[in-house]
């Protein structure tokens, strides 16, 4: 993924208030062409707003949604055209299948809005549901399949117009576990064998992280971050982001030079330092970028409350005297200290992330 | 899941829910049974009966009473109540399909002002209701004597005891039967059916004939037999607003029983109206299944 890459979509300080909410507070993303894309927040965090505003479905109070001309051609104002006509499939969260029109029906309905011959049409259908791998069900009805059968059909009826970019509204979220896992799988293999840009809408940040280019962060309206799974765990722009994003342990404090100066612990180590030293800050350690040491080098000292072995890793919860929480430790394998024993924490200080606080 | 089971522990449970269905059910059935099937039963049997001199019936077996049916002039008032009918339903979809939308996609709390609103004639008396339209239509009532004042017309009109008035004071009366069913299948429709349409390139109409049209069509036969049966058989709003110039099923139904004392030939016209209900509802579960789409459902 290059930064050079050209934007397929751009949203610039977009913003929809539903009564006193601010569902969507002053946005600007710039989606690029065939990257798989995440937003990704809790619920009500605007992210559904946000695809819905993309797809037509919700008249933005200001705010502009392009799409950039290709070949020298003019930007195409998306807020201009009515759902319609806009180059965007929407897959539903509750897939929207027409109920009284079975499986090729479905998938067959955007094309003959197109107007295409029946031949082209029939073909195009009966390769997307090979794709997908329900040919064999082309002639059943939506409430005769199972749900993973159900979502594969929306995603059919979603590629087959070969829109340059689909939105996904949480896709995988009425599958159970299992079926979960194989179709996060099948959707990447997907977007790369269709050339789409895919902008799929999650809760489920491991969703987002093990298939996603790219992710922004939303959180009551507003973008918190853009950046790639990596970036977005190793350097949080913020707490929330932090704190959302994986578990870590957090230190609240002032910021020095250094690190942080957290009452009753003392400097903890961290990056970057300098800028603002005194400001209200917090330190930010992910548990597996906490190492037990000896006493020489200990940061922290505490006694261990419990461990946790989820097989391949272990976790350690550490009552660390002074810090309300406890801090935890993930180590490979098992856990080699004991519930009671007295261990020494550290972790060096380019993997502490200072972050200032949020009020 | 399937039917025939082998496990003997079945039987015994199944039994016991059947009971229990019975106890819920037999009020009901009961009622309906000896109030409603019985005289039907009754009915039926006088349609191949001997009409009694003074009204009741004789039992000698004939099939005449059928063919007396068959003749031009029964044929004609059954083809102008088919008629009045089907207009009043037509006029009953027009105007009832938008209202129960409307409705349908108000605020929640608006709705249920809105159905009482739409139910409110039904808390005075269908009679004192018809009556009012006799005020409203004839000759020096408001309506005629706005639009002479107006300049409308040089004249009034006869608004009154024609086939019009029928089918406006049936309208009247069978509106809200249109409504409410119709305003109960756009309501359970899921908005994102109709955004799926949009999103997959259907303009406006399209997606209302594809999609909402088609879902809501087995509520709107419903609401469509809810108003075409009781217009059919409505001998009120004939006598009173048609000025008994215009004939209808019902008036001949209830001609022959109270006036005529034909008994028999009575029962034959009863007989064929509910006949027709049957077919109708027949029609109406058949495309109900079709869309719901083949036997097994979610």
């Amino acid at each position: 993924m290059t930064e050079t890459e050209p934007a397929l979509l751009s949203l610039a300080h977009l913003t929809k208030s539903f009564g006193d909410t601010r569902a969507v507070d002053d946005v600007s993303l710039d989606i690029r062409a065939n990257e798989f894309f995440a937003l990704l927040g809790p619920s009500g965090c605007g992210k559904t707003t946000l695809l819905r505003s993309i797809a037509g479905f919700e008249q933005p109070d200001s705010g502009s949604i392009t799409m950039p001309g290709q070949d020298g051609k003019p930007d195409v104002d998306l807020r201009a055209l009515p759902p319609e006509r806009r180059p965007i499939n929407l897959m539903f969260q509750s897939y929207a299948l027409f109920p009284h029109m079975s499986v090729e029906k479905n998938v067959a309905y955007g094309l003959e809005r197109e107007r295409l011959g029946k031949s082209e049409v029939r073909s195009r259908v009966g390769e997307v549901l090979d794709t997908v791998g329900l040919t064999d069900k082309a002639k059943a009805r939506p409430a005769q399949l199972s749900g993973g059968q159900r979502q594969r059909v929306a995603l059919a009826r979603a590629i087959v117009k070969r829109p340059r970019l689909l939105l996904l509204d949480e896709p995988l979220s009425a599958l159970d576990r299992k079926v979960r896992a194989e179709m996060q799988l099948e959707l990447k293999r997907l977007q790369h064998e269709v050339g789409i840009t895919f902008v799929v809408v999650t809760h489920d940040q491991e969703e987002a992280m093990s298939m996603a280019d790219r992710i922004a962060v939303m959180h009551d309206g507003r973008v918190q971050q853009v950046d790639t799974p990596v970036d977005l765990y190793q350097r949080p722009a913020n707490t929330f982001v932090a704190d959302f994003i994986g578990s870590s342990n957090a230190f609240q404090g002032t910021r020095q030079p250094a690190g942080v100066d957290v009452p009753g612990l003392g400097l903890l180590p961290g990056l970057p330092g300098g800028d603002g030293t005194g400001e209200a800050a917090v330190l930010v350690v992910r548990p597996e970028d906490m190492q037990v040491v000896d006493a020489d080098r200990a940061v922290l000292t505490g006694e261990v409350l419990d461990t946790q072995f989820f097989g391949g890793r272990s976790t350690i919860a550490v009552a660390v005297p002074g810090h309300a929480a406890p801090v935890t430790a993930t180590q490979q394998g098992t856990a080699d200290v004991v519930r009671g024993a007295r261990v020494h924490l550290a972790w060096l200080p380019d993997k502490g992330v200072v972050l200032r606080a949020q009020e | 899941m399937s039917a025939t089971t082998t496990e003997p522990e079945r039987g015994a449970p199944r039994r016991r829910a059947l009971v229990g269905r019975a106890v819920f059910a037999g009020p009901g059935l009961l009622y309906v049974t000896l109030f409603m099937t019985l005289p039907l039963l009754i009915i039926a049997s006088y349609t191949v009966l001997t009409r009694g001199r003074f009204g009741g019936v004789e039992t000698e077996f004939t099939f005449d009473n059928f063919a007396k049916a068959l003749q031009p002039i029964y044929l004609s008032v059954l083809g102008n109540s088919l008629l009045i009918a089907s207009i009043t339903t037509a006029l009953a979809l027009l105007l009832g399909y938008p209202t129960a939308y409307a409705i349908a996609r108000l605020p929640r709390q608006w709705r249920t002002v809105a159905l009482v609103l739409v139910v409110l004639p039904f808390w005075s008396n269908f009679l004192i209701r018809t009556y009012a339209w006799i005020i409203l239509l004839n000759s020096e009532g408001p309506l005629n004597t706005a639009l002479v004042n107006l300049g409308i017309v040089g004249a009034p009109l006869d608004l009154l005891y024609n086939r019009g008035a029928v089918v406006v004071g049936l309208l009247y009366a069978y509106l809200p039967l249109m409504i409410l069913p119709v305003y109960a299948s756009i309501e359970r429709l899921d908005p994102e059916l109709q955004e799926a349409a949009r999103n997959l390139g259907a303009g406006k109409v399209r997606t209302f004939l594809d999609v909402t049209l088609p879902l809501t069509l087995p509520g709107t036969l419903i609401g469509a037999i809810f108003v075409f049966v009781p217009s059919m058989g409505n001998f009120v709003v004939p006598e009173l607003l048609g000025g008994g110039k215009t004939e209808m099923v019902g008036n001949l139904i209830r001609d022959q029983f109270l006036v005529a004392r034909n008994w028999p030939f009575g029962a034959v016209l009863a007989l064929s109206v509910v006949a027709f209900l049957v077919i109708l509802f027949a029609i109406q579960a058949a495309i109900g299944r079709r869309i719901n789409g083949g036997g097994a459902r979610a």
